[in-house]
């Protein structure tokens, strides 16, 4: 596959409140670089996350999407992300049955304590991404500008 | 269409070293929506949040978005200041430009680009922002604690100490729990009823205190504050405000051949009896299981003797009702019943006890009257095996538990060393897999037994014991010698696993508190909020959240009261206001909501609704409790139809979010 | 199976219900829609209990034992299971409903009767194993096995899992191979899967009789119709469309779906939709232990339940699937 070099693919990372978005926090304060095409959106916890919101960011032009959360057994609210660890894997497993590449979507349990973690996960996110090229698989082109 | 400000903060230089803050405010300026845009050195300070609350009330702003530190720093810095400005604090989103943004990206090009992107998730979300007011609930001055163990005592007293009324519940006709079966404590060795009868006096004296002995909880309904609780007092056949506890009737009851289980089965008492001496309330108890009077109708003795006429063979069990505030938990633990344990011999031989027949054996007020001897023949037992960890760490958990039950090797040790001071002429062994001593003098403790009081600790289990002759014939395996060993015991003793108490998991299930595969309760953080359950006004304390040692317990009954006064001491509880909330004319009423919520705070109502042709519709719909539900969004995913959404985190509004970024 | 047409006559007559919900005639014979009867003469009339009586009942009942007074209602083995997730779920009030538990031996495909050569099909009959099939052109005789329905060729049970009454005998659950075409489907490597997908739902029209036909797919308000929810789209007008409503179709009805494979049997474009929601199940099993939604009314859904040691996500990354 042909890489095009200026290009850069957009990741969606969706972060729990309480362990990953504070971990993230701390790879900011750790000054840890990660890839600026990776955003961030705020949940209260990774159950909180609905698998439309997954597609809808391929809708619109992701080429990658990551749930983070806290390791499954220090949920804020005790048991969010068992059931976010359930729902994912079955979703990540039906997107792989329709063929579109498993690499784009990943679950990764980052606490609040592990900012190196969080930069290397992101790190490893968008060179898996970037490999991968554009989402081409469950993209909307009508939302293409 | 809201009327939106930016403000894009400098953090000094931690963000306008790599971010063009001037070009962010310019940009995200012409965002529609947005009438204002700025940017400020430092907009948590003082200046920095005035210049926020001119601009609410110069451009009218219906909403603020802050571009600056984390949301988990300043979010409610500029919530309270918008508040302050009359702008509804909700109505404020943080674009998270300095952790998430300047300090990881060195490129001013690309950190400035993607500050705008984080600019315009925020103002996306602003845009579908509702002002949230917390909501209020009044809170009942009194609480509840089931069980009347140590842990339940210290618990009700401290709290009772605060000032606050705290009715106890105990299913046994006394409160003490297990403390009161136990001989000595490790590692000091005093005697554990001289430390535990004050204070079970203390509670029933105290009159913040309220005793429902002989009692259980029957239902719970309601919610942090506003529990209301039903609670069975169980007939005791005895008036409870006549009897005087003198005892007479215990001791003319011709029916004396009842299993005494205040002594583990070891002895008997009478029908009607009063469990030991120190008992509170002491009051005397009808077992109604062997009583012949109830079974046949004809006896009445204890009636007869009974100067005060405090017999009542006609009483039914009563239900009290009570509100409570909150709820402690401390149903406490169980030995594990041995009877599959057939290798130890366990069913076989009366001679092989467990550790708390043991105790109760070496009890001044045991069976024996503190004199140690053989169950089987009375005889003085010679060689004394303890075995450890039985049913205690055990893989698969046929029969045992997968746990360390924790207390085992201290009071073996304690036995051990008890039966070698009063009887120097014993042999004792003790088996162990480890002998785990961490805490304060537990070590030494068990230094002690080993190189002062001569106990034989080898590792290695016990493979089989057979009784042979009158002795207990222990073939068991030494690991660090290597050997096979062959010990004729008189007495063996089996340190059994503890678990909790059989009415626990009822109990959660009311309490919708949740447990472990143990049965042991959830905390509601293991580390950061141990005793409290997820479930919001319900505390644990003791053995019931996991196996604990006396002043652990003591602590943790401590730790909770102090959770419970700190709740109770409040007139109103304040919401969160992020909390979830159906629509009904979407909702199924199919319950996959309910049946994912840690806290039990979703519930269903058949509601009529409008039908088609004037006519109504029943339908079945559910409903939230704001002052439980904490806002984690389960239930938003469990929804099919998105009936169920998440306030401040609402579909459309992560979906906006998605966009912003995407786009 | 004889006497279901006496059967629904006698539960009106007799009082037993006040109305009862069956099968009638569509435009043709042989396309049979669900009605409901409130009279004898329309039972008389109008009733039809055939080969051809596959239509799954349970879904109607949702608004039915909602009208007061009390339905009859004729399942199939595999509709009472759709009927016991519903009740599950609340959906339907089951004092308001007289469950006649019918006995089948399997439903047939016209398409497949028009495959094994039958054209200008008048009229089907039964005739033991063999079907006696009338022609504009004569009578032609197929075996009935080889003209069942897709979902029929891989009956998952024969049981009937509640009922007030039931007609012919209780049967059992079957072993069957409905996860082979799955398991077909894994063994490809990703870009044939998508190749296959693409050919398959490429196809829809957006025509939602899936959704409408589908007993877990009773939602008061669907989100593909929710328009302030901005999740609404009328049509499949892009590719993603396509794969968006089957995705989040078919993630809706997981560990709720029965697999009573209504979904393919009414697609216009024969699109095997049921091979998603057994993608589903297949998963559900082999990761979280074997469920059967609808078989009984306490086991808790899989995806209401969780165990602390269940697989990650990136279990994905390992298994179902060749390797592209």
């Amino acid at each position: 596959m042909q890489v095009n070099e200026s290009w850069k693919p957009t990741i969606v990372a969706f972060c729990c409140n309480w362990c990953s978005y504070a971990g993230a926090d701390l790879s900011g304060t750790n000054r840890l670089n990660y890839p600026a095409n990776v955003k961030i959106i705020r949940i209260p916890c990774s159950c909180r996350l609905n698998p439309m919101f997954i597609l809808r960011a391929f809708q619109r032009g992701a080429d990658g999407v990551i749930l983070c959360g806290c390791h499954p057994g220090d949920c804020h609210y005790t048991t969010g992300n068992y059931y976010a660890r359930r729902r994912m894997t079955l979703l990540f497993s039906m997107l792989d049955f329709l063929g579109i590449e498993k690499e784009r979507t990943r679950v990764e349990w980052v606490s609040a304590a592990e900012g190196a973690k969080f930069a290397a996960t992101m790190n490893d996110f968008v060179a898996t991404i970037t490999k991968l090229g554009e989402n081409r698989r469950l993209e909307d082109l009508r939302c293409k500008e | 269409m809201q009327r939106i400000g930016v403000f894009v903060c400098h953090c000094g230089t931690n963000i306008a070293a790599t971010v063009d803050v001037k070009k962010v405010a310019e940009t995200l300026g012409h965002e529609p929506g947005v009438v204002f845009s700025t940017d400020y050195p430092y907009m948590c300070s003082q200046s920095g949040q005035d210049l926020i609350k001119n601009a609410i009330h110069e451009h009218k702003l219906t909403g603020v978005v802050v571009c600056s530190c984390s949301p988990r720093m300043h979010e409610q810095t500029f919530r309270k200041a918008c508040a302050s400005a009359g702008l509804n604090g909700y109505m404020v989103e943080i674009a998270n430009i300095r952790e998430q943004c300047s300090w990881i990206h060195k490129d001013k090009d690309e950190a400035t680009e993607k500050a705008v992107i984080l600019g315009r998730a925020a103002i996306a979300k602003v845009h579908l922002d509702a002002p949230l007011t917390a909501g209020e609930s009044p809170v009942t001055k009194r609480a509840l604690v089931i069980g009347g163990g140590i842990a339940g005592i210290q618990t009700a007293l401290d709290i009772a100490d605060a000032g606050f009324e705290v009715d106890i519940v105990e299913k046994k006709p006394t409160i003490g729990g297990k403390m009161t079966q136990i001989d000595k404590t490790f590692p000091t060795l005093d005697c554990a009823a001289c430390i535990l009868t004050p204070k079970m006096v203390e509670a029933a004296q105290n009159e913040k205190i309220k005793i429902y002995a002989y009692s259980e909880v029957e239902a719970v309904k309601g919610f942090v504050g506003n529990f209301h609780v039903t609670i069975r007092k169980k007939a005791r056949y005895v008036n409870e405000d006549v009897c005087t506890g003198c005892g007479l009737c215990t001791e003319k009851c011709p029916q004396k051949k009842v299993p005494n289980d205040f002594n583990l089965g070891l002895d008997t008492r009478r029908a009607i009896y009063i469990p030991f001496a120190q008992a509170v309330p002491k009051i005397a108890t009808i077992d109604a299981d062997y009583c012949t009077m109830l079974k046949t109708g004809k006896c009445g003795v204890c009636s007869k003797v009974c100067t005060a006429g405090a017999i009542d063979y006609k009483q039914q069990d009563t239900l009290v009702e009570q509100e409570y505030g909150a709820i402690v938990v401390a149903t406490g633990f169980n030995p594990i019943k041995l009877d599959k344990f057939d290798e130890f011999a366990y069913s076989q031989s009366p001679d092989v006890v467990s550790s708390l027949e043991f105790e109760r054996l070496m009890n001044a007020a045991g069976p024996t009257g503190g004199t140690l001897l053989r169950p089987s023949d009375g005889t003085h037992p010679k060689t004394l095996v303890f075995v450890q960890c039985v049913g205690s760490r055990c893989d698969g958990a046929e029969k045992g538990k997968p746990y360390c039950s924790k207390i085992c090797c201290m009071y073996t040790a304690k036995h051990a060393m008890l039966c070698r001071e009063k009887y120097p002429d014993t042999d004792v062994y003790v088996f162990y897999i480890d002998v785990r001593t961490p805490g304060k003098n537990f070590d030494e403790f068990y230094r002690r037994a080993v190189e002062e009081y001569g106990v034989h600790y080898i590792k290695g289990m016990v493979g089989k014991v057979v009784p042979e002759n009158g002795k207990l014939k222990v073939q068991a395996s030494d690991l660090i010698g290597g050997r096979q060993l062959h010990i004729d015991a008189d007495m063996v003793v089996l340190a059994a696993a503890i678990e909790p108490d059989e009415t626990a998991r009822p109990l959660a299930t009311m309490l919708t508190a949740s447990m472990d595969t143990n049965d042991f309760f959830t905390e509601a953080h293991p580390k950061l909020r141990p005793v409290e359950s997820p479930t919001a006004g319900i505390f644990l304390s003791g053995a019931c959240q996991g196996p604990k040692d006396i002043p652990e317990t003591v602590a943790q009954a401590g730790a909770a009261a102090s959770k419970v006064i700190g709740l109770l001491a409040k007139d109103h509880l304040t919401c969160n206001p992020c909390v979830a909330q159906p629509d009904e004319m979407m909702c199924n009423g199919c319950s996959n909501c309910e049946k994912v919520c840690p806290y039990g705070a979703i519930t269903y109502i058949d509601k009529e609704f409008r039908g088609p042709n004037r006519t109504t519709l029943i339908r079945r719909v559910a409903q939230v409790n704001p002052a439980v539900c904490q806002g984690c969004g389960a239930c938003t995913v469990a929804c099919m139809s998105g009936a169920m959404d998440l306030k401040g985190f609402s579909n459309k509004q992560i979906m906006a979010e998605v966009d912003a970024i995407c786009r | 199976m004889q006497g279901v047409k006496e059967k629904a006559l006698a539960l009106l007559q007799s009082g037993t219900v006040d109305r009862v919900l069956g099968w009638k005639a569509g435009e043709f014979f042989y396309d049979l829609t669900p009605a409901v009867f409130t009279t004898a003469e329309e039972i008389e009339n109008d009733f039809v209990w055939s080969a051809f009586s596959a239509a799954n009942l349970s879904k109607y009942l949702i608004q039915e034992s909602r009208k007061g007074g009390k339905v009859g209602v004729f399942l199939k083995p595999c509709d009472s299971y759709s009927f016991v997730q519903l009740l599950k779920e609340h959906r339907i009030l089951r004092d308001h409903v007289y469950v006649v538990g019918v006995q089948c031996d399997g439903m047939c495909d016209i398409d497949k009767i028009r495959a094994a050569g039958c054209k200008g099909v008048t009229a089907v009959t039964e005739d033991g194993d063999r079907l006696r099939v009338t022609t504009l052109t004569g009578e032609k005789t197929v075996n009935k096995q080889d003209v069942l329905l897709g979902r029929c060729t891989v009956c998952k049970s024969k049981k009937i899992v509640e009922f007030d009454e039931l007609l012919g005998e209780q049967g059992e659950e079957l072993t069957s191979a409905r996860f082979d075409e799955v398991a077909k489907l894994e063994a490809m490597t990703p870009e044939e899967r998508y190749a296959f997908w693409r050919g398959e739902l490429s196809r829809c029209i957006r025509c939602n009789a899936c959704r409408n036909v589908c007993p877990a797919c009773s939602c008061e308000k669907c989100v593909f119709d929710n328009h302030d929810l901005g999740t609404d789209n009328k049509a499949a007008a892009d590719s993603f469309e396509e794969d968006f409503f089957h995705i989040i179709r078919a993630f809706h009805v997981a560990a709720r779906c029965t697999d009573c494979g209504e979904c393919s049997r009414v697609c216009p474009q024969h699109i095997p939709l049921h091979l998603l929601n057994r993608k589903f199940i297949k998963d559900i099993n082999e990761l979280y232990g074997v469920y059967q939604a609808g078989a009984d009314m306490d086991t808790k859904p899989p995806l209401m339940n969780f165990t602390k040691d269940d697989c990650e996500p990136s279990v994905v990354y390992e298994r179902g699937g060749a390797k592209a």
